[in-house]
């Protein structure tokens, strides 16, 4: 009860939002329309809509990361928070209450940009709600590295740092612009430890019905999903307790 | 009986004291302000009292229950209402106001009584469907206060309650505190002495940390021989009226 409330408000705060809409939407369907344009005129293979649309659902996540921490540092400026700590809400339900309504938000915007795929030419099969459901992990992961951010930082910073820094290493270092093994080396070797890259591999891998790869591709997702969960618990409640 | 009591509680950060060893008894459903300038400890204090920050050193007990050790107890019986208005600005008003009876726990029946008698008494009706980021600022505190009130807390505390509104919000803000009097325990920071003369029954004024004297605005105007309850302030805060 006192989570499904503060869920709910998070929720609303963020769709009601027309900036957030403009971005969390708008943002990856431009893309989307921009990309399949250039590439029924200029054909690249990295651009076909088979390896575009799961490149773009995974970038498009970038700005669930920028949503959740610009959420959480306005409520720490505001002193909303502060309001919220004196009543019977219990960390978990803080942490939970942020993280829980943006799946759903970040799925829905997942399910956009396949159904948008569809209408350009990507083939419907089974493969894009099973590529959809693995969103929700990959999801989580974006989600909680914006909590971090959020706790650590105000609002300012968090769109200097959510909406410049990390939206760029996310799409550089993700393999959806280009091809990593073009540029190799040092490049290639941190996208390879980072996990932008493995989340649209793993897209990648279920849309065109693959199964190389995926496992770890996973666990990589998974594990990054687990760390970026814990630190954000962690400095959430660090940040609390300094109140 | 007491509603607050203080022993010695201390707040340090890192080099900076911002209180120290405060000794403080409040009476239950009384008005107690505490009053100084910047920096004097006023927030932190509230902040102690209120669960939000943890003592360097020191206790307290707070409507019965141990500062240290009973916290989760006495977040049941307090709301705060702080400096910044801390409202949710994409809600609107009504949402504001079951977010909170949400977070409380309320059904659906309790919300819609509590949100209707704190729309009646704080005179929120005509607002309850604008989104609260878009009322001006005297409306956004009156949100606040109501807000803070809806668990029928038995100890309010109060930060800048009417920091940078208009006179008139302000004025409409001091009846609707006033009219707590005796039903709650409410705790109220302000540097207005205006505001602190006229509603509290108590006045405790802080300085670095420290608490200089306590009384009600008669007793601190006639232990210091002034005339104006400013320039008994002015007087304690300078060391020359204790």
């Amino acid at each position: 009860m006192r989570l499904f409330a503060f869920s709910k408000r998070c929720a609303k705060e963020i769709i009601r939002d027309p900036i957030n809409l403009a971005f969390g939407l708008g943002f990856p369907v431009v893309l989307l329309i921009l990309l399949s344009t250039m590439q029924s005129n200029i054909p690249v293979p990295l651009f076909e809509i088979e390896s575009l649309a799961p490149g773009v659902a995974v970038f498009g996540l970038s700005f669930m990361t920028l949503f959740s921490a610009t959420l959480v540092a306005k409520d720490r400026e505001s002193s909303f928070l502060q309001r919220l700590y004196t009543t019977p809400l219990r960390p978990c339900e803080f942490i939970l209450g942020y993280l829980l309504p943006i799946i759903p938000i970040s799925v829905c915007q997942s399910a956009v940009c396949y159904a948008l795929s569809v209408a350009i030419g990507l083939p419907v099969s089974a493969n894009i709600l099973v590529a959809i459901l693995v969103m929700i992990p990959i999801s989580v992961m974006y989600i909680s590295l914006g909590l971090l951010v959020g706790s650590l930082v105000g609002v300012k910073a968090v769109g200097g740092i959510c909406g410049g820094l990390f939206t760029n290493l996310s799409a550089w270092l993700s393999g959806v612009w280009f091809d990593l093994s073009l540029v190799g080396g040092a490049f290639e070797t941190a996208a390879k430890l980072l996990p932008f890259a493995h989340a649209v591999e793993l897209e990648r891998a279920i849309i065109s019905g693959q199964t190389e790869g995926i496992l770890t591709n996973f666990a990589v997702v998974i594990g990054y999903a687990a760390i970026s969960t814990t630190a954000a618990v962690l400095v959430f409640l660090r940040q609390m307790k300094k109140q | 009986m007491y509603s607050i009591e203080t022993n010695s509680l201390t707040k340090r950060y890192r080099d900076v004291l911002a209180v120290d060893g405060l000794d403080l008894k409040v009476r239950e459903g009384e008005l107690f302000s505490l009053l100084g300038v910047n920096g004097a400890g006023k927030t932190t204090a509230v902040k102690m009292l209120s669960c939000l920050a943890a003592p360097s050193s020191g206790g307290a007990s707070v409507g019965g229950y141990d500062l240290l050790s009973e916290s989760e107890k006495i977040k049941k019986i307090i709301a705060i209402s702080p400096q910044e208005t801390a409202v949710a600005p994409n809600l609107t008003a009504r949402e504001n106001l079951e977010l909170i009876c949400g977070v409380h726990g309320f059904g659906k029946d309790r919300a819609r009584e509590k949100i209707a008698d704190l729309s009646d008494r704080f005179g929120l009706s005509d607002i309850l469907g604008r989104k609260a980021g878009k009322l001006s600022g005297g409306w956004q505190r009156r949100l606040s206060i109501a807000m803070a009130l809806i668990s029928e807390p038995k100890i309010l505390f109060l930060d800048e309650p009417t920091l940078g509104l208009d006179v008139i919000a302000r004025s409409e803000l001091w009846d609707i505190i006033s009219d707590l009097k005796g039903r709650t325990t409410v705790i109220l920071t302000t540097h207005y002495m205006e505001e602190a003369e006229k509603l509290s029954d108590r006045i405790g004024i802080m300085k670095d940390g420290s608490l200089l004297t306590v009384g009600t605005a008669k007793e601190i105007m006639e232990m210091t021989g002034k005339e104006r309850f400013e320039d008994a302030f002015v007087s304690v805060v300078r060391g020359c009226g204790v």
